[in-house]
């Protein structure tokens, strides 16, 4: 106490204090001599970035972060100060517009934050102060407060649940917000707590928050007057979280010991970073190669130029006089001004149009998916949703599918499929209710045709009506009293006979789990109804349509290590008997070995068939036994230190010596087209990872239905039960298995070649990996030595030689983890996921792209998501349609941006050669200013928005397709090399060109010269007739958009050339390019420069064209005319194609 | 975080483009298409070519250096710069007719007309006439915007200043007598900037609008004296001064100073021997300079320049070449897959 105390006296180490004392109702108690008031923090979430005071430093700091904003902030800066051959307009006005367009939308989204925050924070709760109630603001709420909280209300903060007003003191919580599970779960008041709270005087001792959801340690010191202090233990059952929601129950009362951003919700909630795609990261590399050539470029040009100057004559010729203030500057401040005036110079070779054309792009671009109506869902009427539009390209680069299984792969809705007893199938056919009506279809063989004796159906029925924690729902809608009117309605039920359904009606079970409920309903059909808890009797109306009341002696709770649950009834007769039901490998050690050999082919059957399995067993109870057991359980359970433990050992000693029943397949359906998709996915390269909260073998068998596992797959599993099978330390055995399995799955593996690496078709062994949520953190946080990074980097080896990869029992944040490290692994691959519940959040958002499936309920995930689908099947067409497409065009768009300014700058580099490297820019300011704007900037934002060089239906029939652009491969460093080739050729071309031209610059018949602006006029014109000529030879597919752009900007060019040189401009001082392109355009000789030159500059890009080899059938054209000549078999694609399309293929196909 | 609706899209329009199938042309550059097409633009480019090499070789071009750098030549003399008012002679001959109209050309040699700081030193509102701007010429001109006396230097900044200023008179000797070969000053600039861009100040006498002002130091006579014979050739509208007001865009360039189109001369000039009396004003020999007179007759294509002729040659020829290997190419190895 007194540590304590000390150390909340030096407030900072707090976090390392591994418990918190909270004040119940922040009343003193009697064993602490005075109160001190703990600081903790308040309610408040704060998930937005920016307060009104500092949004505009704070934004525009975050937005000159940027490499690109800052370079042109630089630039702009330079202009203003020195004197440049360009006034700073041409670039302050595209940075200002830039800068604060983003702010703006900036703001907006955070406004948005704020008002979420708000309404969260200001959310009116009601507290008990002082026996009071008093409503309050959400945000104020203290740890202590006693909160009370009425049906359908989230829970303000982390709570313990103190009373409840339903009488067993229980409440129920959906945490589909949380964790996505929807069904409703029981929590349990602090036994024995007073009813009245004003009285109630305790303190809880629980730990530091921490982000698992599931744990929680504590417990609570009970003060009555004088007597000893109570103390009970409490649970995650005790806990309410913040967020889940109160269900089925009037109202409860809870004391807060979480508030804020301390909440399990808040902790697990990871701030929405800013994803960047890959191909933003090449063109910052672009963009940095670039600024060498610029730097280059103008370091040259200012070296030449006082290397020029220093010969006779050159530095100041009589005609060119240096003004008086020229001659005083200091030469090294002239050096480095001439320097700062060639960056302007050339620094229209990275231009700001770039960066608006990509996020216009990007954000045109995104519509296409948003209305895309292969997207669309008609059962909830929407269609997909795009919340970011910075990812598009991202979707054509995804290496790495996190998918989750529970409503991602599955529908998770499970249905009673078959079951077997004492070794005799049943397969309930729809006919009859009667058990008459089972139909026995292929019993093991020779006892075909046979039944089990009446008395094992009637154990194994009531072993299913009984072994669960399945809660009846209780009529919703009728307001208050409601438990009673349920038992009216049973009672009323029960008085009719025969077929009237119970309140038990289809749904109206709430339990932990769907397994759980989609039994007690096989259990209905074949006549035994589960009707519900009265007290602590569990009443069963069997097929004679009586009742038959057991009491619930203990309930022992499914773990995922165990794999079982059991359940000790005590029936009418005073028989004790004890029900288990769990896996088939958890079950069958532990009954007879006669029994399981009738029992182990159905239940191997049904797994492979991809069915949950179960297997039940049954034990009767001695009273001796049972005794024994009794206490074991109540020390176990009211055990402050190691109560898990304790509590299975108790567990393992009862559960032993049962007899087996039966075993039962429950089948949860998978999503529809969910095992094509993910064919589709690992033929396009990807490897799937399934990461599920859900057990290993419901997880395992969704993996089989969804052909992730095949047949043939060896699965290597690294789990608890793999760990614990040995008695050995879990590291020693954990080292063993990961080099075992290395070895299997790495070392041995053949020496696969970089061209079929990505092929899983191959006849190659494959392999799958199995691990579970405790192995993970085994292995990624183990001991602090030196192994674990070695283990690490085993599992991330072995992980990927795996087809597929399959973590179970996973709690969000692991997932997350997981995603983080393959993130982070070697070559950084690009990771997607997927998923639909709360409970995948952190690993949407953990990822490169974030997928939200649009469940029914919960949209945590679509609302945290980048992009929104309706279906999983609809992840096919996005990432193989949309996210090719949208890569081939993002990447063709950089980089035919850099190449077109390259080969703009070059020719204006090349002119200071000629101009005595006096920064003389060779285009007009207008054509400098709108080359990038006006002139090309349409024809490529209009190619990189309509772009199919293949066309949507092949993409998505041919998967291998997507391997072509994998790895980022239109942006790497052999591209670029060829583009700035290109654009170097180019630019030499425009520039000489002209040069040798203008040997003699009488170019008109009338014997008059040209000048200078002439000269810039001509390669200017040269430029923007190739660039945009060579976007149009790189366009597959011309819709009218394409053809009006792109000859409506050559057009347009024409036009503004004459109009800016038509006019004395009244604003301009400088009438430069006065009648200059007409001119241009009357010699016969600019004409005749201009068409050869673009023809050179194209010449070779057509070669390369024509000679190019043809890549495969399915290159990038539609299958051969012949199809739609039949007319019969039209395909999907011939629809899309109508009459205007006459292709020169088709024409040269029949030539040649 | 508690809003727990977004708001429903409806079913997306199923629109062509929406859906993005817009119907769309699929051209392929295919072999079929390509290789008759290199053979027509080779051969076409192959006819210009001709046409162009041809009408290159025919025009005449006759060049004289008269910078008198060679102590043989008689502008030797003049060649320095401390020597005012000197005249030197540049003597040739022809031995057949210099078919006209005969453009005179001077030209410049590793004069850089394109420097940025030369080229923005002048006044475009002086120069279009604004009287205001003659007080205050734009700071741009200096050091060429105020004398040593602060007063403002009309037509400012170093461009103006720079005005080459070397004349020249064209004799044909015909019998030992020298003929005066008539010049004709109109028509070298570009008529816009004769008719629009430049304009003398309304004010009559020019002379007048100029009171305040200086002549550029470099220049022997103010602007309103430039030609005093005729008052459309005078002041900012100065032909020569036009001329040279258009920047040359390399180091080397030749403008055009005179056309020879009157009397006798406008078939050409016939064969005989002429001499050339140059006032030797303009000094370049500081800066390395060379000065040269040019003699040439222009076609379609403007003057003499060959490189237009064999560029569409060479480029003509490489079209039909290539599109032979193509045709190669094709025939060996594309024609299997094709079926």
């Amino acid at each position: 106490m007194l540590r304590r105390r000390l150390n909340r006296l030096f407030g900072r180490d707090e976090r390392k204090v591994d418990s918190r004392t909270i004040y119940v109702g922040h009343r003193p108690c009697p064993a602490t001599e005075a109160l001190i008031p703990p600081k903790f923090c308040d309610n408040r979430i704060v998930s937005s970035k920016y307060t009104v005071w500092n949004f505009l430093p704070k934004n525009l700091f975050e937005q000159f972060r940027r490499i690109a904003n800052f370079y042109f902030l630089i630039i702009f800066l330079v202009q203003v100060i020195v004197d440049t051959p360009t006034s700073p307009v041409t670039s302050g006005l595209p940075l200002f517009f830039v800068i604060t367009v983003t702010a703006i939308k900036q703001g907006y989204e955070d406004w948005l934050r704020h008002k979420a925050d708000n309404e969260v924070n200001k959310y009116l709760v009601t507290v008990l102060e002082d026996g009071r109630r008093a409503c309050k603001e959400s945000e104020k709420i203290k740890v202590g407060d006693v909160v009370e909280v009425v049906e359908d209300e989230t829970f303000p903060c982390d709570l313990i649940l103190l009373q409840s007003s339903r009488e067993d003191e229980t409440c129920f919580v959906t945490t589909a917000s949380l964790d996505g599970e929807s069904n409703h779960k029981t929590h349990y008041t602090v036994p024995d707590t007073e009813r009245n709270l004003e009285s109630l005087s305790a303190t809880i001792e629980c730990e530091q928050p921490q982000p698992d959801l599931y744990k929680f340690v504590g417990r609570m010191h009970i003060y009555r007057n004088n007597q000893e202090p109570a103390v009970r233990s409490l649970g995650p059952e005790n806990l309410l979280l913040k967020g889940a929601t109160l269900k089925n129950t009037q109202k409860i009362y809870g004391v807060a010991v979480y508030s804020g951003m301390e909440t399990k919700m808040a902790l697990n909630y990871q701030g929405k970073s800013q994803k960047r795609s890959a191909v933003e990261k090449s063109i910052n590399a672009f963009l940095l190669v670039y600024l060498c050539i610029l730097v280059s470029k103008a370091l040259v040009c200012t070296t030449l130029k006082y290397v020029w100057q220093n010969r006779p004559g050159q530095d100041e010729p009589w005609y060119n006089q240096k003004t008086q203030k020229e001659k005083d500057t200091n030469l090294y401040l002239k050096m480095f001004t001439d320097f700062l005036s060639f960056m302007v110079l050339f620094n229209f070779i990275i231009p700001v149009s770039m960066y608006v054309t990509v996020e216009m792009q990007k954000f045109l671009g995104s519509f296409f998916i948003s209305w895309d109506k292969d997207f669309f869902d008609p059962e909830i009427q929407e269609g997909a949703l795009v919340n970011t539009s910075d990812l598009n390209e991202e979707l054509g680069q995804v290496e790495y599918v996190f998918t989750d299984k529970t409503g991602t792969l599955t529908q998770n809705n499970m249905e009673f499929i078959e079951c077997c007893i004492d070794g005799f199938q049943y397969k309930y056919a729809d006919s009859g209710t009667e058990l008459d009506g089972f139909c026995v279809t292929d019993g093991p063989g020779n006892i075909l045709q046979q039944k089990a004796g009446r008395e094992k159906e009637e154990l194994f029925l009531r072993a299913l009506c009984l072994c669960h924690t399945v809660q009846v729902k209780e009529a919703t809608g009728q307001g208050d009293g409601v438990a009673d009117c349920v038992e009216d309605q049973v009672d009323g039920v029960m008085g009719l006979d025969g077929e009237t359904v119970g309140p038990a009606d289809l749904g109206g079970f709430i339990a932990s789990s769907p397994d759980e409920v989609a039994l007690v309903k096989g259990a209905m059909k074949y006549g035994f109804k589960f009707l519900g808890m009265e007290s602590k009797n569990m009443r069963v109306m069997n097929r004679n349509n009586d009742v038959e009341t057991y009491e619930l002696l203990h309930v022992l709770n499914f773990d995922p290590v165990r794999r079982r649950m059991s359940v000790i009834v005590r029936t009418k007769s005073g028989d004790t008997m004890l029900f288990c039901k769990g896996a088939d490998s958890s079950i069958f050690p532990r009954v007879r070995q006669e029994e399981v050999d009738k029992i182990r082919m159905h239940v191997e059957r049904n797994a492979t068939e991809g069915y949950r399995t179960l297997c039940v067993a049954y034990k009767l109870l001695s009273r001796e036994e049972y005794d024994q057991a009794d206490t074991g359980l109540r020390e176990a359970k009211l055990a402050l230190q190691d109560r898990e433990e304790k509590l299975m050992a108790v567990y393992n000693q009862v559960e032993t010596g049962m007899s087996l029943i039966g075993a039962t397949a429950v089948e949860d359906r998978l999503q529809e087209e969910a095992a094509e998709t993910m064919e589709a996915l690992q033929g396009a390269g990807m490897k799937v990872w399934v990461l599920t909260g859900d057990k290993m073998e419901t997880a395992k068998s969704t993996c089989y239905a969804c052909r992730l596992f095949q047949r043939s797959t060896e699965l290597l599993e690294l789990t608890v039960r793999t760990l614990v099978d040995l008695g050995r330390k879990r590291e020693e055995r954990l080292h063993e298995l990961l080099l075992d399995y290395h070895k299997r799955a790495v070392q041995d593996a053949p020496p696969i070649k970089a061209g079929v690496t990505r092929s899983w078709s191959s006849a190659n062994q494959d392999y799958g990996f199995i691990i579970d949520g405790a192995t993970l953190s085994l292995v990624l946080n183990s001991s602090p030595d030196s192994n674990s990074s070695c283990y690490k980097s085993l599992f991330l080896q072995i992980c990927q030689n795996c087809t597929t990869v399959l973590c179970c029992r996973m709690a969000p944040l692991q997932k997350a983890q997981i995603v983080k490290m393959v993130k982070n692994c070697k070559g950084s691959p690009i990771t997607l996921s997927i998923g639909d519940g709360a409970n995948d959040v952190s690993m949407i958002l953990e990822a490169h792209v974030g997928i939200g499936i649009k469940g029914r309920e919960g949209r945590q995930a679509v609302r945290n998501s980048d992009y929104a689908i309706p279906k999983l099947k609809h992840l096919k067409k996005l990432l193989l349609g949309h996210g090719h497409l949208y890569y081939v065009r993002i990447a063709h768009l950089v980089q035919y941006f850099f190449y077109k300014n390259l080969c703009f700058i070059l020719p204006q580099f090349l002119y200071q050669f000629f101009c005595g490297y006096s920064q003389q820019p060779l285009y007009d300011a207008a054509y400098l200013t709108m080359y990038n704007i006006c002139f090309t900037s349409m024809p490529i934002l209009a190619n990189s928005l309509l772009e199919q060089h293949i066309c949507m239906e092949v993409l998505m029939d041919n998967a291998a397709l997507y391997r072509d652009v994998a790895k980022n491969a239109m942006l790497g460093w052999g591209p670029f090399l060829y583009w700035t080739l290109l654009g170097v050729y180019q630019g030499l071309l425009f520039f000489f060109g002209v040069r040798f031209l203008f040997s003699n610059p009488a170019l008109q018949d009338n014997g008059q010269v040209f000048g200078n602006w002439s000269y810039g006029t001509i390669v200017f014109t040269v430029l923007v007739f190739t660039v945009t000529l060579k976007l149009a030879m790189d366009t597959r597919h011309w819709t009218w958009i394409n053809h009006f752009v792109i000859w409506g900007s050559l057009a347009f060019y024409m036009f503004f050339s004459f109009f800016w040189g038509g006019i004395i401009w009244p604003f301009l001082r400088q009438q430069r390019l006065y009648f200059v392109f007409a001119n241009m355009l009357s010699s016969v000789s600019a004409w005749l420069i201009i068409i050869l030159l673009i023809l050179l500059s194209l010449l070779p890009e057509i070669l390369l064209l024509v000679l190019r080899k043809p890549r495969g059938p399915h290159s990038r054209q539609k299958k051969p005319v012949v199809q739609s000549g039949e007319g019969e078999t039209q395909s999907p694609r011939s629809s899309a194609r109508p009459l205007l399309m006459k292709t020169f293929s088709d024409e040269s196909n029949t030539i040649l | 975080m508690m809003k727990e609706e977004l708001e429903t899209t409806n079913r997306p329009d199923n629109t062509a483009f929406t859906q993005q199938r817009l119907p769309a042309w699929q051209p392929m550059l295919s072999a079929g298409i390509v290789i008759p097409g290199f053979v027509l633009i080779g051969l076409a480019f192959i006819g210009i070519g001709v046409a162009l090499f041809i009408t290159s070789q025919n025009i005449t071009v006759l060049e004289k250096d008269y910078t008198g750098v060679e102590t043989t030549s008689d502008c030797y003399k003049c060649s320095n710069p401390s020597d005012k008012n000197c005249t030197c002679k540049l003597e040739f001959s022809l031995s057949n007719l210099f078919e006209g109209p005969v453009f005179f050309y001077y030209g410049l040699s590793n004069y850089f007309q394109s420097q940025r700081s030369y080229g923005a030193s002048k006044d475009e509102y002086q120069l279009s006439g604004d009287l205001d701007y003659f007080k205050t010429p734009i700071s741009a001109c200096s050091p060429y915007q105020y004398d040593a006396n602060q007063n403002p230097i009309v037509p400012c900044g170093s461009l103006a200043n720079s005005m080459f200023n070397d004349t020249f008179k064209l004799y044909q000797i015909v019998n030992g007598t020298k003929k005066l070969v008539p010049f004709d000053g109109k028509g070298i600039a570009w008529w816009t900037d004769y008719n629009i861009k430049y304009r003398n100040p309304s004010v009559t006498p020019l002379k007048n609008a100029f009171n305040g002002t200086v002549k550029p130091s470099f220049w022997s006579k103010p602007a309103y004296e430039l030609d005093t014979s005729d008052p459309s050739n005078n002041g900012f509208v100065n032909q020569d001064f036009l001329v040279w007001m258009r920047r040359a865009a390399l180091p080397d360039f030749r403008k055009l100073y005179r056309r020879i189109t009157e009397g006798d001369y406008a078939r050409g000039l016939p064969a005989g021997n002429y001499s050339l009396e140059i006032a030797y004003n303009y000094p370049v020999l500081s800066f390395g300079g060379r000065k040269k007179v040019v003699f040439s007759n222009v076609s379609w294509m403007g003057g003499k320049n060959q490189f237009l002729g064999i560029a569409y040659l060479v480029v003509g020829s490489l079209c039909v070449v290539m599109s032979m290997v193509m045709l190669i190419v094709y025939a060996k190895f594309k024609f299997p897959e094709d079926d």
